[in-house]
């Protein structure tokens, strides 16, 4: 017994029909919201010519991968902008992974002066909005330690996360205590417990932890934008947005771009599914 | 002894980088903020002005405008994402978890997206041309043309419709989870009650998954109260100001005229009323929940 009703016998038509009628609503909506990333893909297949009305079509009358290569040949600096996007996203992912893996660790299952002080502290910095530290965190990275248009000035902020911090602790804290004292007993030392026993055991968590870290990386709009002048650190958002408002008119090549930008989370997406999902509602679950 | 002593100083090995992390750029920029706030910066020593910032800010028209804009994005944007990937969720419930796992990522796919490539696509979209996307939809039920972004009466209206679009995944993942974690015996019951359906979501189901609810509308509403990106790149905050919402208006005072001063203000301010919501919205919902 569920939520709907369950038909038997000779009303199992009934079922039937009710469930086409709502897979077929679900469809319906479903198609509404993939229409703007369907058509953002079949746009960016049409010829890179200026034009205003001119090139809405819902079906592809032209295949051309011109637009790509006008999207590319517009800056020198095109094909690095994803390569910065991808060295930033790495690198914040990693360090991220391993941070907050050793941290979250610390708080769930070690006892030490100030455990409960700094985690506290840790929940109010997530509330913390952006805006109250943009206008500080500029002046520090810009005009105090003058290091704009670097990498370090991209990832140092993001390093490691309150919420990640957060979020491995909440999972750790359910991994048994037992196994770790046992560890400890036999003469593990910490680092090792963390590597042997809850890294292994946390493997989900930690990938999904990963992948969110990566897709809110690269899609990170905000931050390279104020830190990153010169065209050569760039990230694809930023090179992306800078493209867009200097080529008004060339809706195909904009279309290529934004397709660029997208592609490689959406084959992320399709390869690493489950955890993509969990990963919406691990936050959620718990808090 | 000795061996607590060395958990602790290996605890604070391992707390060592996101506690930096979080000293130089958490801790630090919100004091420096507080203490911005107060003064009119300048590069070569900023000078001390007192309340000023802030008795500017409250003089300034654009600023009760901006909070009525946000205010207005985000009392719409929430419930209606929310009682939209509600209905989705029990729409989804009596499918079998393969074609769930189809719908749940047709739904989140925009979500991951970045948000420039979408407000491009959006843009066109809402191409203000009889040829436009939208406009050629609006025309088939006998609508007129619209200037979607570029008049004040559709410009907060076409945001909200692009920020409910991109959230409803995320809300659906999350409501379905929780729907699919709700004991078969709570509808047991109701059977036996001889309860309808309509009478087993409202009295069985939403009961159960209010705190999932309440988790949606206070994440949703922190969330509405800090958005920028969308109104940065669509519209600019244009018309005459009709989608400058608290995000742009404070970027726009840090990085257009670099009043930091005045912005650092604006931002404590925001924060403020950010925190006084959420911690009402809480105190208002959890009244009543039960676990």
């Amino acid at each position: 017994m569920g939520l709907y009703k369950k038909y038997s016998g000779k009303l199992k038509y009934k079922g039937k029909i009710r469930n086409v009628i709502l897979a077929a609503v679900l469809f319906t909506i479903a198609l509404v919201t993939l229409f703007p990333i369907y058509y953002m893909a079949i746009s960016s297949f049409g010829a890179p010519t200026e034009a205003g009305g001119a090139s809405y079509s819902l079906i592809p009358k032209h295949f051309t991968l011109d637009s790509y290569k006008f999207f590319f040949s517009f800056s020198t600096y095109s094909f690095r902008w994803l390569l910065n996007s991808l060295l930033v996203a790495s690198v914040v992912t990693i360090s991220n992974v391993i941070f907050a893996t050793l941290a979250g660790y610390a708080f769930a299952k070690l006892r030490f002066p100030g455990c409960k002080v700094f985690f506290f502290v840790l929940l109010v910095a997530m509330m913390v909005p952006y805006q109250v530290t943009q206008v500080p965190l500029y002046i520090l990275i810009v005009n105090v330690l003058k290091i704009q248009d670097t990498y370090m000035a991209l990832v140092a902020p993001t390093l490691v996360t309150c919420y990640n911090v957060f979020l491995a602790k909440q999972f750790f804290t359910s991994l048994p205590t037992s196994i770790i004292e046992s560890a400890k007993i036999e003469g593990c030392s910490q680092p090792m417990i963390v590597w042997k026993i809850v890294v292994p055991l946390s493997k989900t968590i930690l990938s999904v932890m990963a992948i969110m870290t990566f897709l809110g990386e690269w899609n990170t709009f905000f931050w390279p934008f104020l830190v990153c002048n010169s065209e050569s650190m760039q990230t694809i958002q930023v090179g992306l947005k800078n493209f867009s408002f200097a080529n008004t008119t060339y809706f195909a090549p904009m279309m290529a771009g934004a397709t660029i930008s997208a592609l490689p989370m959406f084959i992320l997406f399709f390869s690493l599914q489950k955890y993509f999902l969990e990963g919406v509602t691990v936050g959620a679950v718990k808090g | 002894m000795k061996k607590m002593k060395k958990e602790a100083m290996w605890a604070y090995v391992f707390i060592l980088v996101p506690l930096c992390t979080f000293i130089v750029f958490t801790l630090y920029p919100v004091i420096s903020a507080a203490v911005i706030s107060f003064q009119k910066y300048k590069p070569l020593g900023s000078e001390w002005v007192g309340l000023d910032n802030y008795i500017n800010t409250f003089k300034n028209g654009l600023f009760y405008k901006a909070l009525k804009n946000t205010l207005v994005y985000s009392i719409i944007t929430v419930p209606v994402s929310m009682l939209l990937s509600f209905m989705i969720s029990i729409m989804i419930l009596p499918f079998r978890k393969k074609l769930q796992s189809v719908f749940k990522a047709a739904f989140y796919l925009p979500a991951i997206a970045s948000g420039v490539a979408l407000s491009f696509v959006w843009k066109w979209i809402y191409d203000p041309l009889p040829s436009g996307l939208l406009n050629n939809v609006v025309k088939m039920f006998g609508l007129s043309n619209q200037n979607w972004l570029g008049s004040q009466k559709t410009a907060m209206l076409s945001l909200i419709i692009m920020a409910v679009f991109a959230g409803l995944g995320q809300n659906v993942i999350i409501y379905t989870a929780a729907l699919l974690g709700i004991d078969s015996t709570y509808y047991e019951a109701a059977d036996i009650d001889g309860a309808t359906f309509f009478q087993k979501v409202r009295y069985v189901v939403w009961p159960i998954v209010k705190p999932t609810t309440v988790f949606l509308t206070i994440t949703g509403v922190i969330n509405g109260f800090q958005s920028f990106q969308n109104a940065y790149l669509m519209t600019g905050g244009g018309p005459d100001n009709a989608t400058t919402m608290a995000g742009l208006l404070i970027f726009n005072r840090a990085f257009t005229y670099f009043e930091y001063g005045e912005a650092c203000a604006q931002a404590l301010i925001l924060a403020a009323i950010i925190a006084v919501f959420a911690v009402l919205q809480f105190k208002l919902s959890s009244g009543d929940v039960e676990y």
